[in-house]
């Protein structure tokens, strides 16, 4: 993890909403390059919202969103083509295509973004696959494997293309403690072994714990990010009682 | 960025002899999904080209590896492995070697997983004998059920959601007069039209109005309507519920000890078949007076077209169009239903289904037209 340099993502004063409801409002935070990064806070507080706009799904009603220096929403088709390549995202949901198999989801991205041949599509799907352990259910559709399974072919999914970086939406919910546990180790091991940018969405603390180099605190009511840092300091030396209360809990 | 990432960075290969003989394969830039593509072709046309027993490949000039540079290396050595020859990868980054070495070729051979059994023909004609079966016999169950369910319905008429069943009559009522009165209207026009170039060579003109009387308020009134019905609202029904299948709130119905054919079913059936009869009448409407503007411009007097139009059919007519769209409406209502229960759990099961609703109506709509048919017929209706 490199903090000295410019950040990969700098998300400035930005201000999000949903016609006149405002979610957000002037959030500022840094992502840095190969670190994991949590965005965490209670249900209904805008970290889902958060994460859409750092990946440009949404236009902010106020502020940027900078990937490597670039801002996603002002750039040019081309541009953006290029800043959305170094980004995969994975769905709370899942989000696999239903009427594929999981070595197609897989495929799907290679195949649709790129003039690789049959032969490296297929051995860099697979590498994927097997990289997340789903080697042997690559020719199964995603109904027939469990919330878990669809999780890690989506992760598998979103790295097809080896992306910078690696945007989770809540990647543990809905999975069983243990599945839970595995899911931060592939996470863990894939910011290891290829220098992977995390930003993750959770409310899991356990999950925090366990994989963030940094976290930012968002809050419902302050609409804002009312703390940053690792998850340690804040538990053990932020004064703002709303943090320690939140990452306290069931710990 | 970290990997200082250049887009316009490209990867380029070459051949070369090695000072101890060998065939030398030396890569260099950037290895990434786009632009390993144009390097993959080059550099497999070189290999095959020289097919030596030992290959040297130099990855030191290569600036950045992910994953297609890496199938790129494996699929190097997979080809002078199956030629029997030998594959020496030379100046690899640490990195990128322990990517390459982290699984086996035979790990990531899609063929080695594929679990698709092969069936012959007859096995193949079997299941589908025994799928249509399936479908049939879940047809009778779902008769059943709809039956007893809306003998329940009317029995304890109190326990029917009428607020669900009234926003289902505007749904699938008052919303489609647009489409009704419009191919009604145009359905009237053309067929007078045509009917007219016809009549007038013999001078009878004023048999526009019979024709189209007899025509559309007997039979094609109520098997119009019924079609737009079954692409309008079957079509819609089958759509939503399955959406709810897929999303499990069918299930959930089930677990709370709910039937779905009486919470979700029965107030759809209800509301087509409480539609069809004034969608069929207005249907008739609209196309008597598109048969009207043909009969007007061919000097046909208005009261005339009218008296001519009603004089063709009797109160029996009316009443056994009207009882035909009354059954029409439950048909393509059921079907729509039924299959959306059927709906596989994936986004395209619900698309099948939907298109499953629309061909299952259109056919019951052929086959009970036949029926009622034969049955007037011989009740000499």
């Amino acid at each position: 993890m490199n903090r000295s340099g410019e950040a990969l993502i700098r998300v400035e004063n930005l201000t999000a909403a949903y016609g006149d409801e405002v979610v957000l409002q002037d959030v500022s935070l840094e992502v840095y390059a190969g670190e994991v990064f949590a965005i965490l806070g209670g249900s209904g507080c805008g970290k889902s919202t958060l994460l859409r706009h750092m990946v440009g799904l949404h236009e902010p009603a106020a502020g940027r969103v900078l990937i490597g220096g670039r801002d996603i929403c002002r750039a040019d088709d081309a541009q953006r083509r290029r800043i959305l390549r170094s980004i995969g995202v994975t769905y709370q949901s899942g989000a696999l295509f239903g009427s594929m198999t999981l070595l197609e989801n897989v495929r799907f991205p290679l195949e649709e973004l790129t003039e690789l041949p049959h032969e490296a599509v297929d051995t860099i799907a697979m590498t994927k696959l097997r990289l997340v352990g789903l080697a042997e259910y690559a020719e199964s559709p995603p109904a027939e494997v469990s919330g878990g399974m669809q999780k890690r072919a989506a992760i598998a999914r979103a790295m097809a293309l080896d992306p910078e970086i690696l945007c989770m939406d809540e990647p543990s919910s809905g999975l069983d403690p243990v599945t839970s546990a595995e899911l931060d180790q592939l996470i863990l091991e894939l910011a290891r072994a290829l220098s992977v940018t995390f930003v993750v969405v959770s409310h899991e603390l356990a999950s925090i714990y366990t994989i963030a180099d940094r976290v930012a605190m968002l809050d419902k009511q302050a609409r804002t990010i009312i703390a940053t840092g690792t998850p340690q300091e804040l538990r053990e030396h932020s004064e703002d009682e709303r943090v320690r209360r939140f990452l306290e809990r069931n710990v | 960025m970290s990997r200082a990432r250049e887009q316009t960075a490209s990867a380029s290969v070459e051949a070369e002899q090695g000072s101890d003989g060998a065939f030398r394969l030396v890569l260099s830039g950037r290895l990434d999904a786009h632009t390993t593509a144009g390097a993959w072709r080059e550099a497999l046309r070189l290999l095959e080209g020289a097919a030596p027993g030992r290959a040297v490949v130099d990855a030191s000039r290569v600036d950045y590896c992910d994953g297609a540079g890496i199938a790129l290396l494996r699929e190097l050595r997979r080809r002078q492995d199956a030629r029997g020859g030998e594959l020496v990868i030379e100046g690899l980054a640490e990195e990128s070697r322990s990517s390459l070495e982290r699984f086996e070729d035979a790990e990531l051979d899609p063929a080695r997983y594929r679990r698709t059994v092969r069936h012959g023909p007859v096995e193949r004609a079997g299941r589908a004998a025994v799928a249509v079966l399936q479908d049939g016999r879940q047809q009778v169950e779902f008769v059943g059920e709809l039956m007893v369910a809306m003998g329940g319905a009317l029995a304890r008429p109190r326990r029917l959601r009428w607020k669900d069943v009234f926003a289902l009559i505007e749904q699938v009522g008052a919303n489609a007069l647009p489409v009704v009165g419009l191919v009604g209207f145009l359905m009237g026009l053309v067929m007078a039209f045509e009917a007219a170039i016809i009549l007038q060579q013999f001078g009878v003109e004023i048999f526009v109005a019979k024709f189209i009387g007899l025509s559309l308020i007997r039979e094609l009134g109520p098997l119009v309507t019924a079609i737009v019905l079954a692409g309008r609202s079957g079509s819609s029904f089958a759509a939503e519920l399955g959406t709810m299948q897929v999303n499990d709130e069918i299930s959930a119905l089930r677990t709370m000890g709910l039937e779905p054919v009486r919470v979700l079913v029965v107030s759809r059936v209800l509301a087509a078949v409480a539609m069809m009869p004034p969608l069929t009448v207005f249907f008739d409407l609209a196309g008597l007076l598109g048969g009207a503007f043909v009969a007007f411009s061919l000097g046909i007097p208005l009261v005339t077209y009218t008296n001519q139009a009603l004089a063709s059919v009797d109160l029996s007519d009316v009443l056994g169009a009207l009882v035909k769209a009354l059954v029409l409406g439950l048909l393509v209502a059921a079907a729509g239903c039924l299959r959306g229960l059927q709906t596989e759990r994936s986004a395209s099961g619900v698309g099948r289904a939907t298109t499953r609703a629309v061909v299952s109506g259109i056919i019951l709509i052929a086959v009970a037209s036949g029926v009622f048919a034969v049955v007037y017929y011989y009740l000499g209706i």
